[in-house]
């Protein structure tokens, strides 16, 4: 594989201010791109001969709303135990909001959500990851990549399904893994993991009716960030901690 | 003379040709596919989300049902995301076993797909050729993990168990007699190894029985050359990855590019195609086959010479074992901790991609530090091959379609995950 370092300044070297960001981590190297140089750079890093990124291999959403929290404290020791992160509400059980949320989402940070792309070059044999966050986190827009790479097609579809991202520009932008007629986007932080609604069958009506969930959202380990000795020192992505801090 | 005029034709989602249940949405001219609009989706169990609310070793056992004829290798898929997050590295051992069950899983993936496509395309002989040595292979997912087919056998820092040093033998019954019985157990009588290796013996031999049913048969030929061709340039642009885009003439494997595991030191080769049909990716994967067998071997030499721990010696992330665990009270710490709370990763996102039997498999995982995953986004390669569909069917007739939805090699616990 080639050198990721190399990498690293070629795109520093070529993209200059137009990086939000640009680090090595985990021997990989990652690129942040505001949404309006998006579709440019990504074209010059298919066709440029210093890049040649021939294929589009993965777009992934992610919800950065919850990123950092946690739902036992482990820095002081506590007298409650263990049912403290498992009975009392926290968002992994019900989610941030929605009918059992337990807090709203902050006011738009417009960091929380993000398209993250994942390139492949055969020629150099390099890969390459891109985020973008989308501007407004209410109605997060990001361009389509469908002009640049066709296969963005279904993973923007399947963002935009479990997300709630907005394509611009893509010609096809339908629900893809949910069901026809779902109400909402399951992976949002703020969706719980139950689900809002469930199928039944209505003997009076004679039809299969949707009414709330009944099953309780119930969380057997809860979810713990421990401040690990062993892991100070190792190269971090800096956005990650820019979230943790906000 | 009546004039056809365009119609629609839904195709599934229960269909025996659909490969589970793809519902097709076809714009037909006559008997001409126009447009096709897949409908995906009703297998999803939204898999990355219930992994969020999970520490990160309670989700391999996921991985095996999303791809559930090539399992191993999804589990290896992940299981690296998480080494690689974590820093770890597994013993050579354990590296070895990997590299000759991922091999075994190509075998059985490949194996449950002649079979199938022969099916679908109306040769039924191959698959009962196929199914036997499925069996055979099934029988060592089921010594290795215990399982037949969703073994989780994988972890994070190694597998779970070393090679188990006997092969489970067919018992008496009063339905077959000693004869019979014997020459069923004849190759059962030694260890895992043994036996595997006595496959890949008869192996290659196997697969000249499947290409004596297939590869020159005319009808076969008839169905499958010429049927959905994609060039090199388009294969990457649609992205293609493993045996569809090598039977489009591009030669990239993962395991020769990037080598992970030990795929580095094995001596193997990667068959390509040219045309970039549907007969060419059949080539492609029957040489795959091949290919495996001789894999497996090279591993199967080593592992016996070379005896060792199998995972690595961490007990922050493998578990202790049972009579340290009962002896120590260290490792009952490490124990109860492991199994009520896992273990935190450090913060910061990876991406690691395995050569699956249908093409790049890869896993990206987002950690905020907690001992759940942040955001877990699996790469399934079929999805994009299915997403290309649409392109590759057009001006096919209908009979096609089935053949292409048999070469993509499609599997709807992967597409939907």
């Amino acid at each position: 594989m080639a050198d990721p370092e190399s990498l690293l300044e070629q795109l520093r070297g070529h993209f200059g201010s137009r990086l939000i960001e640009a680090h090595l981590a985990y021997g990989e190297v990652t690129i942040e791109l505001a949404p309006g140089d998006l579709v440019p750079a990504m074209t010059e890093l298919r066709d440029l001969d210093a890049f040649r990124f021939e294929q589009l291999l993965d777009v992934a959403g992610v919800d950065y709303a919850a990123y950092g929290s946690d739902e036992w404290i482990t820095e002081q020791a506590t007298g409650s135990g263990f049912s403290r992160g498992v009975t009392e509400p926290g968002f992994g059980r019900l989610g941030l909001t929605g009918i059992y949320g337990v807090q709203g989402v902050a006011e738009s940070t417009g960091r929380r959500f993000a398209g993250v792309y994942h390139l492949l070059s055969l020629a150099h044999n390099h890969r390459l990851r891109v985020r973008c966050y989308a501007e407004d986190d209410d109605l997060p827009v990001l361009p389509t990549l469908t002009g640049v790479w066709p296969s963005a097609n279904w993973p923007e579809r399947e963002a935009f399904d479990l997300y709630g991202l907005i394509f611009e520009g893509h010609p096809d932008l339908r629900r893809i893994l949910t069901d026809y007629g779902f109400v909402g986007h399951p992976f949002r932080k703020d969706f719980p993991l139950i689900g809002n609604v469930e199928p039944r069958y209505d003997p009076e009506k004679g039809r299969v009716v949707y009414g709330p969930v009944e099953i309780e959202p119930r969380v057997l380990v809860p979810r713990v960030i421990r401040d690990d000795n062993r892991y100070r020192g190792r190269p971090q992505s800096a956005s990650t901690e820019d979230q943790a801090d906000g | 003379m009546a004039e056809f005029q365009s119609y629609t034709l839904n195709f599934g989602p229960q269909h025996p040709a659909a490969h589970g249940v793809l519902r097709l949405v076809l714009e037909m001219e006559g008997e001409t596919v126009r447009k096709a609009d897949p409908h995906i989706g009703l297998l999803h169990r939204a898999t990355e989300k219930l992994a969020e609310a999970k520490p990160y070793n309670q989700s391999i056992g996921y991985m095996d049902r999303l791809d559930y004829v090539s399992m191993m290798c999804n589990e290896h898929g992940y299981v690296r995301a998480i080494e690689k997050l974590l820093g770890i590295e597994p013993p050579l051992r354990a590296q070895y076993i990997r590299t000759m069950m991922d091999e075994v899983t190509r075998i059985l993936n490949h194996l449950m797909w002649v079979g199938t496509h022969g099916l679908d395309v109306g040769a039924m002989t191959a698959f009962l050729y196929t199914f036997r040595e499925r069996e055979d292979l099934m029988d060592v997912y089921e010594a290795v993990s215990g399982a037949r087919m969703h073994a989780t056998y994988y972890r994070p820092g190694g597998v779970h168990r070393d090679l188990p040093d006997r092969m489970p033998k067919y018992e008496p019954s009063p339905y077959r007699s000693e004869r019979e019985l014997k020459e069923m157990n004849r190759a059962r009588e030694g260890s895992v190894l043994d036996f595997l290796e006595d496959f890949c013996e008869r192996f290659p031999g196997c697969v000249d029985e499947y290409e004596t049913l297939l590869t020159d048969n005319r009808i076969w030929k008839q169905r499958l050359v010429d049927i959905c061709p994609v060039g090199p340039e388009r294969a990457l642009e649609l992205g293609f990855t493993g045996p569809m885009l090598r039977g489009s003439g591009v030669e990239w494997d993962l395991r020769k590019k990037q080598p992970y595991a030990v795929y580095d030191r094995l001596d193997f080769d990667i068959p390509v195609g040219t045309n970039g049909d549907c007969y060419d990716r059949y080539l492609v994967r029957v040489a795959e086959m091949r290919e495996s067998a001789r894999i497996i071997k090279q591993c199967i030499d080593w592992l016996r010479a070379n005896p060792g721990p199998v995972s690595v010696d961490d007990p922050k992330v493998v578990p202790p074992s049972r009579e340290a665990m009962k002896d120590d009270m260290e490792s009952l710490i490490h124990h109860f901790k492991l199994f009520t709370e896992g273990y935190c990763t450090p913060p910061g996102e990876v991406y690691a991609a395995v050569e699956a039997p249908k093409g790049e498999f890869a896993t990206y995982i987002v950690s905020d530090g907690a001992n759940k995953p942040y955001r877990l986004k699996v790469r399934p390669p079929c999805y994009y091959h299915l997403a290309a569909m649409d392109e590759m069917i057009r001006g096919h007739m209908l009979a096609d379609v089935v053949t292409l939805i048999g070469s993509i090699d499609v599997v709807f616990g992967e597409v939907d995950r």
